[in-house]
């Protein structure tokens, strides 16, 4: 009985995470149609804000909710200034100037900080589930995880912001007849996605290990998501992180780690194949 | 570049005719020592204190007077965690640079791309990295550790003092998997049972299912050979989950990309390594050592390990089998090399071993204490017998390659 409760929380943590790497690219991807392949970067970023500004003497938990996703914003939003902005619209050449990107930062931070930093430890310790152990930390990986999910939905729910966002990216020129400014708001939203990046990296910080390329081990998984969530990008993207994470970790813990990615490609290929708009292309297509 | 066979007839005759001239000669040309190790890129931080170590030994010897009255000259080129540039700048200093002796190397896939090269146009080379055994090459002399010699006394010390289940975690790629059967065997060996092997994929970065599994089976030990800095995330989670000290870890690779610098205190305290070389042992010659290697380049160099110290002995190895024979030339050397020729360095006296062209040498064992390793116990004079088990080259002495050892564990 314990086991089972510790495995569901495993589950759930490991939705959490899928929803943490995922949120930010939806929002860049997803409703901006840029296909960002610095977004592991993004999260890499986020990551070193919060190792570093800990190191540093802030506050930790300043640092995650509060450093990373401020750094990771306003980088974003230099980046779309200097190099996304001229390319809207441009899907492939979007991928090869942030893949450029990715490759930049990968070179910068290693040239500033070396190949290794001094990481940060996981706060709260653990806490028992029967006789196993559970990290505290993980619900609060799980609380930022649907938070962030919240937030977004009711942002683009129940804001002015939020209206004004979805109008632009479904018919630019439509919302610049009413008065709106498209590329203020491209570059709010990507700003907003970095962001979120941002604020996951700083959140995966304490349970990674923090090092430059580290943004590769969650790029695929990312779009994967994104992709198997569909056009509704909130509702999509938690879906995906629900499907993808319950069925990566039931098969890590019933047979090896291998077979539970292989596992969790496979579902996803399935999925496509057969949902090719993701599955908010299909189920709740009203939704956010 | 092609190589004619009268290029190379040229070359070695140039040898013999030009040794006699070198001997009476006042100032004869440098020797040329050749170093090939990653000093950027992820394996930066193990082959930086490797040159370290070298150019501390090239050094003492130029001070010192040279080598048979020549000054020693060091080429070395970054090989920048890229295979393809081992490959490339090997080719350029047997033809380019035309050196004595090489050093280098580091993963198994780096040596196995050069090893080839040096073969072919006769160059010496020494690899001095730990690795899985089973080289068998006359022209290429391996110093560092095989599971043999660090594996066994781990396993040994940890199922002894733990008890006698073991669940072993490992990188899913060819060391992994290779080190995870030697584990098994070892285990058996002393009457211990595996309960599961478990192997990752170098990108996976959660480890929960795993954590729980290992609290769910309850082993009584971990050994662990886990690689990369994705993996550190291991020991971060275990920690996170309130798992450090509950289940002790021992591990062959804890250490190599410097997770005891990544890691807090708490979550790397109390795991057990067994290597060649500490750069905390005590002993006068291992602190003159590090003194001279931080007194020269700062005390930010990075961990300096076994690699380092097998360099730095490597070299020192050489230099005495060049002294014996009076030649720089490859053949005299090796027989001098292989006539038991021993040194005592930082780690304590490195002897070669003839049929292998492996080294008998001191294994360590250490825990992590705060950030350091507390080296607390040592065996003397370990012999290569996995290696030795496969491969003799005093019967063979032309066979070149790296055999797989057959590990035998029951099923």
């Amino acid at each position: 009985m314990a086991l089972l409760g510790l495995i569901l929380f495993n589950i759930i943590n490991g939705i959490a995470v899928l929803v943490l790497i995922s949120i930010g690219l939806a929002v860049i991807y997803g409703m901006m149609r840029i296909i960002n392949l610095a977004h592991g970067e993004f999260l890499m970023l986020g990551a070193y804000a919060t190792v570093l500004s800990t190191n540093a003497g802030v506050n930790l938990w300043v640092s995650i909710l509060i450093v990373s996703p401020i750094v990771v914003g306003l980088f974003g939003l230099l980046v779309e200034r200097c190099i996304i902005r001229f390319l809207y619209g441009r899907l492939i050449d979007t991928m090869l100037a942030t893949w450029g990107l990715s490759l930049f930062m990968i070179g910068g931070i290693t040239t500033l900080f070396g190949t290794t930093v001094e990481g940060v430890s996981a706060p709260l310790g653990a806490f028992n589930i029967g006789p196993y152990h559970a990290s505290l930390y993980s619900v609060f990986s799980i609380a930022v995880a649907a938070a962030m999910l919240g937030g977004v939905w009711s942002v683009l729910r129940f804001t002015k912001f939020g209206l004004i966002v979805r109008a632009t990216m479904q018919n630019p020129p439509m919302a610049a007849a009413l008065g709106v400014a498209p590329n203020r708001i491209y570059m709010l939203t990507f700003a907003l996605g970095a962001a979120l990046t941002g604020l996951a990296g700083g959140v995966l910080a304490p349970v990674a290990g923090v090092a430059p390329g580290m943004g590769a081990a969650y790029i695929a998984k990312a779009f994967i998501t994104v992709i198997g969530g569909g056009a509704a990008i909130v509702t999509g993207s938690g879906l995906a992180s629900a499907l993808f994470g319950t069925i990566d970790q039931i098969v890590t813990f019933q047979t090896t780690p291998v077979i539970g990615q292989v596992a969790l490609l496979i579902a996803a290929i399935i999925m496509i194949r057969i949902l090719p708009q993701g599955i908010t292309g299909r189920f709740f297509r009203r939704s956010l | 570049m092609v190589l004619t066979r009268r290029a190379i007839l040229k070359s070695s005759a140039a040898v013999p005719l030009a040794a006699p001239f070198i001997g009476s000669a006042m100032a004869a040309a440098p020797i040329k020592v050749g170093s090939l190790v990653d000093l950027s890129g992820p394996l930066g931080t193990t082959g930086q204190p490797m040159l370290d170590a070298l150019k501390i030994a090239v050094e003492a010897h130029n001070k010192a007077g040279g080598l048979l009255g020549r000054q020693i000259d060091l080429i070395n080129y970054d090989t920048q965690s890229s295979i393809q540039l081992y490959s490339q700048y090997a080719q350029a200093l047997a033809l380019k640079d035309r050196v004595d002796v090489v050093l280098g190397g580091i993963t198994s896939a780096s040596r196995e791309a050069i090893r080839p090269v040096f073969d072919r146009y006769k160059v010496l080379y020494f690899y001095n990295t730990f690795y899985e055994g089973g080289v068998c090459d006359r022209d290429i002399f391996c110093t560092g550790t095989t599971p043999a010699q660090t594996v066994q006394k781990l396993v040994s010390y940890a199922t002894k003092t733990w008890g006698k289940k073991v669940y072993i975690i490992a990188a899913d790629y060819n060391y992994g998997h290779i080190t995870a059967k030697w584990m098994t065997k070892y285990t058996q060996d002393d009457g211990g049972t595996v309960m599961a092997t478990e192997f990752f994929p170098l990108d996976v970065t959660n480890f929960n299912a795993t954590i729980s599994k290992i609290q769910s089976e309850k082993p009584d030990l971990i050994l662990s050979a886990l690689v990369g800095s994705n993996h550190t995330a291991f020991y971060r989670q275990w920690g996170a989950a309130g798992m450090s000290g509950k289940i002790p870890i021992a591990s062959t690779t804890f250490g190599i990309v410097n997770e005891m610098a990544t890691l807090q205190a708490k979550e790397s305290n109390g795991i057990i390594t067994a290597f060649g070389y500490y750069q905390e042992l005590q002993t006068p010659a291992s602190v003159a050592f590090v003194d001279a290697i931080h007194k020269q380049f700062g005390a930010g160099v990075p961990y300096i390990g076994e690699p380092a110290a097998c360099t730095y002995e490597a070299f020192n190895l050489w230099a005495e089998a060049v002294k014996k024979s009076g030649t720089v030339t490859r053949m005299p050397v090796i027989k001098a090399l292989d006539s038991g020729l021993s040194f005592d360095g930082p780690t304590g006296k490195v002897t070669i071993d003839p049929a292998t062209q492996h080294c008998i040498r001191n294994v360590y064992l250490a825990k992590a204490v705060d950030k350091k390793w507390d080296v607390f116990k040592t065996f003397p004079n370990q012999t290569p017998s996995d290696t030795a088990s496969v491969c003799n080259l005093i019967k063979h002495p032309n066979i070149d390659k790296q055999f797989v050892i057959d590990v035998k564990t029951k099923a």
